[in-house]
């Protein structure tokens, strides 16, 4: 219970769902060693540790902030740099995270006490705006970022494919430097994913859901509400450029669409809103949800789209294309926001308090 | 305060004109800088045709804004939907579009624009009925709603017309320019500016001289009073959502026209200049908004000209400025 800091999921149904989703992850690289699976192991770990962070924005303090991807890019493109002005070593990935998760928090702070005053809704038309153009100035420094073809950078030695750990057999699987990328994406994400559910069980968090609640109510409490605020936001920004980093890692490259485009915005937002808002459990299973949708739902989608057509009817073929996976997903997502804004994780454990 | 006698006329409400020179006053500071006569006029042409395109998007959503204290960020679906509409039209009737006779090419992109409306119109009515209706009053969900909205009507859009830009060549008597002396200015920028213009007189003329508008004005001011005189708020805003979703979808084919593309990602492109458009005008201010689509529409235009890269953030630091002149946008209208 230490490790949950006391706030284990309140339903056995999740909590086994949880523990398939981690135990999957942490032996993808042993059960399914492909290059697909380790790929959608390693996006579902990084963004649930985005989710999360997001989660502590969204379904915490009740702010809507559209420059969370801002922050990821930030990660990203600061790694990416690093390891490409200074050669791959481990003295550019730590001085690419020294640069960048200050300039994240330093960016989020900012954004904060100049918008977080008032209402939810200036919060998020202004980070709105401010990641919109921040997406232009990262495309448009082709001398630093290297413009709409983003960086691509070789790894430090220990990480690179090639090198090879363990020769041969540990269950048949040879573990190489890929393998321990991963392994360092999946702690990494881990530990940032526990660090939260730290944060939002400890009186600063409280605090949070009471401004969530009733701000003016939080206010008169005596709590600095915008202090609160701003550093809610600075931390996730925190995390998220932590997340940035391990996906350029992972990548070993940078760019505009991997890193910052709105549509990774979107996708955050239909994660944690589907996972559930205000659990951070929800950020594990909403990530894996939409990463395995994202990447095997568009398999089943092809096979009706074809027998769809093949059936003559007219305009499902369209709708069941596979590139309109998000379709169905966008539907989800009003819908969960409609019959249960706390999402999948949510419904279940109110289900378990009631009955327990 | 001072006291009022019964029999004393009503005091004037306070005119407040230093916004509304703002956009004057940047076109005559930056003429200088321009230095030639012939390109300023130009530029200066150019900022209020896409200053004018932007208000008919913008207006919409800043009077749905004052009204019902909704932010639709699907604003930007509308866009694209009007402008997908508008190819519904246009490119059937390409021979009439090609045709060198202004009349003929009235006569084929005036129904595209009203049918353009008439569909993000009811649209706008499925959306409100639908999305909005029950999360009124709730800001948090409204936002997730309204972009859940987007995400559907965008990868819908895709699924319709299919995922690739469309071309929508601009109608032959709207090509080129008129040249006056050195001077060259785009017929179909003129043409923007006209409809802008006769939007914002009608809009103004609707608010300020109809009954339906008087209503609509009290209802910004104070919601709960307009309601407890009896009237059916809810249905008014309606009307007024539609109404802003239908002018979205003018707006998208103007847009369409301008650029000679149609493209689902449009909506969300301009839905940031347009938020930043509304935010800088003050929420729920019509004349704000314009003032505010003409300062971003030439921050854009003349940055672009005198230093190219401060342009991609110029907009960001106008609304920046603004807001710390004004707080709460250049005319804060709602109490909010």
């Amino acid at each position: 219970m230490m490790i949950l800091s006391g706030d284990p999921p309140r339903s056995r149904v999740l909590g086994i769902l949880l523990v398939v989703i981690i135990a999957a992850l942490a032996l993808t690289p042993l059960l399914f060693p492909g290059a697909k699976a380790m790929n959608v192991a390693a996006k579902i770990c990084v963004f649930a540790a985005v989710v999360a962070s997001y989660d502590l924005l969204l379904g915490y303090t009740g702010s809507v902030s559209f420059a969370h991807t801002m922050f990821y890019g930030i990660g990203s493109y600061a790694i990416a740099i690093a390891l490409y002005g200074m050669g791959p070593s481990w003295a550019a990935v730590a001085t690419g995270l020294a640069i960048g998760l200050p300039l994240a928090a330093l960016l989020a702070l900012g954004i904060g006490l100049f918008s977080l005053r008032v209402e939810a809704i200036f919060f998020a038309m202004i980070t709105l705006a401010v990641a919109s153009a921040f997406l232009v100035l990262a495309s448009q420094l082709s001398w630093l970022t290297g413009g709409e073809d983003g960086r691509s950078f070789q790894l430090p030695e220990l990480l690179r494919p090639g090198t090879v750990l363990i020769s041969k057999d540990v269950f048949g699987v040879a573990v190489n430097g890929r393998t321990l990328t991963y392994y360092i994406v999946f702690a990494a994400s881990a530990a940032m994913i526990l660090g939260l559910l730290r944060v939002v069980n400890s009186p600063f968090g409280r605090v949070l859901q009471a401004i969530r609640e009733n701000r003016f109510r939080a206010e008169a409490l005596g709590y600095r509400t915008v202090f609160h605020l701003s550093y809610a936001n600075c931390l996730a920004a925190m995390v998220a450029a932590g997340a940035g980093a391990l996906n350029a890692l992972w990548l070993r490259y940078a760019g505009p669409d991997t890193s910052l485009s709105f549509s990774i915005m979107l996708d955050i937002l239909l994660m944690v809103v589907i996972g559930g808002m205000g659990t951070i459990y929800g950020a594990i299973i909403g990530a894996a949800m939409f990463m395995l949708a994202q990447n095997y739902l568009q398999a089943l989608m092809a096979v009706a789209s074809n027998a769809a057509a093949k059936a003559g009817l007219p305009l499902l073929p369209g709708l069941l294309h596979p590139d309109r996976w998000l379709l169905w997903l966008g539907l989800l997502f009003i819908a969960c926001v409609f019959f249960f804004p706390t999402g999948v994780v949510g419904r279940r454990g109110a289900a378990a308090r009631r009955s327990g | 305060m001072t006291e009022l006698a019964a029999t004393d006329a009503l005091p004037k409400p306070k005119r407040d004109f230093v916004p509304a020179l703002l956009p004057l006053l940047l076109a005559l500071a930056t003429a200088p800088l321009i230095g030639s006569t012939s390109s300023w006029i130009t530029l200066t042409v150019a900022s209020l045709a896409m200053g004018a395109m932007i208000f008919v998007m913008a207006s919409g959503l800043t009077l749905v804004f004052g009204l019902m204290d909704v932010l639709n960020f699907g604003h930007g679906a509308f866009i694209s939907v009007g402008a997908y509409v508008a190819t519904l039209v246009l490119l059937p009737l390409a021979g009439w579009v090609q045709a060198d006779s202004l009349w003929l090419n009235l006569a084929v992109l005036a129904p595209a624009a009203l049918l353009a409306m008439a569909v993000s119109g009811a649209l706008g009515l499925v959306v409100e009925r639908v999305l909005i209706l029950p999360v009124y009053g709730q800001h948090l969900k409204q936002i997730l709603m309204t972009t859940g909205g987007l995400i559907v009507a965008e990868q819908a859009l895709y699924a319709l017309w299919g995922p690739q830009i469309i071309p929508l060549p601009l109608p032959t008597a709207l090509r080129g320019s008129f040249i006056l002396g050195d001077v060259a200015i785009a017929k179909y920028r003129l043409l923007a500016m006209l409809v802008g213009l006769i939007v914002f007189i009608g809009i103004q003329l609707v608010l300020n001289r109809t009954r339906i508008g008087l209503l609509i004005r009290a209802g910004v001011e104070n919601r709960e009073m307009v309601e407890a005189l009896g009237y059916r708020i809810r249905r008014l805003f309606l009307g007024v959502f539609m109404a802003g979703s239908g002018l979205a979808g003018l707006g998208g084919i103007m847009w369409a026209l301008y650029r000679e593309q149609v493209h689902a990602s449009m909506g969300n492109d301009l839905t940031v200049l347009v938020f930043i458009v509304v935010i800088i005008g003050g929420l729920g201010s019509i004349g704000g908004c314009f003032i505010g689509a003409l300062l971003v529409a030439m921050v854009a235009n003349y940055g672009g000209f005198l230093l190219p890269k401060l342009a991609l953030v110029s907009n960001i630091l106008l609304m920046v400025a603004i807001l710390m002149w004004r707080p709460r946008g250049l005319y804060a209208v709602t109490s909010r």
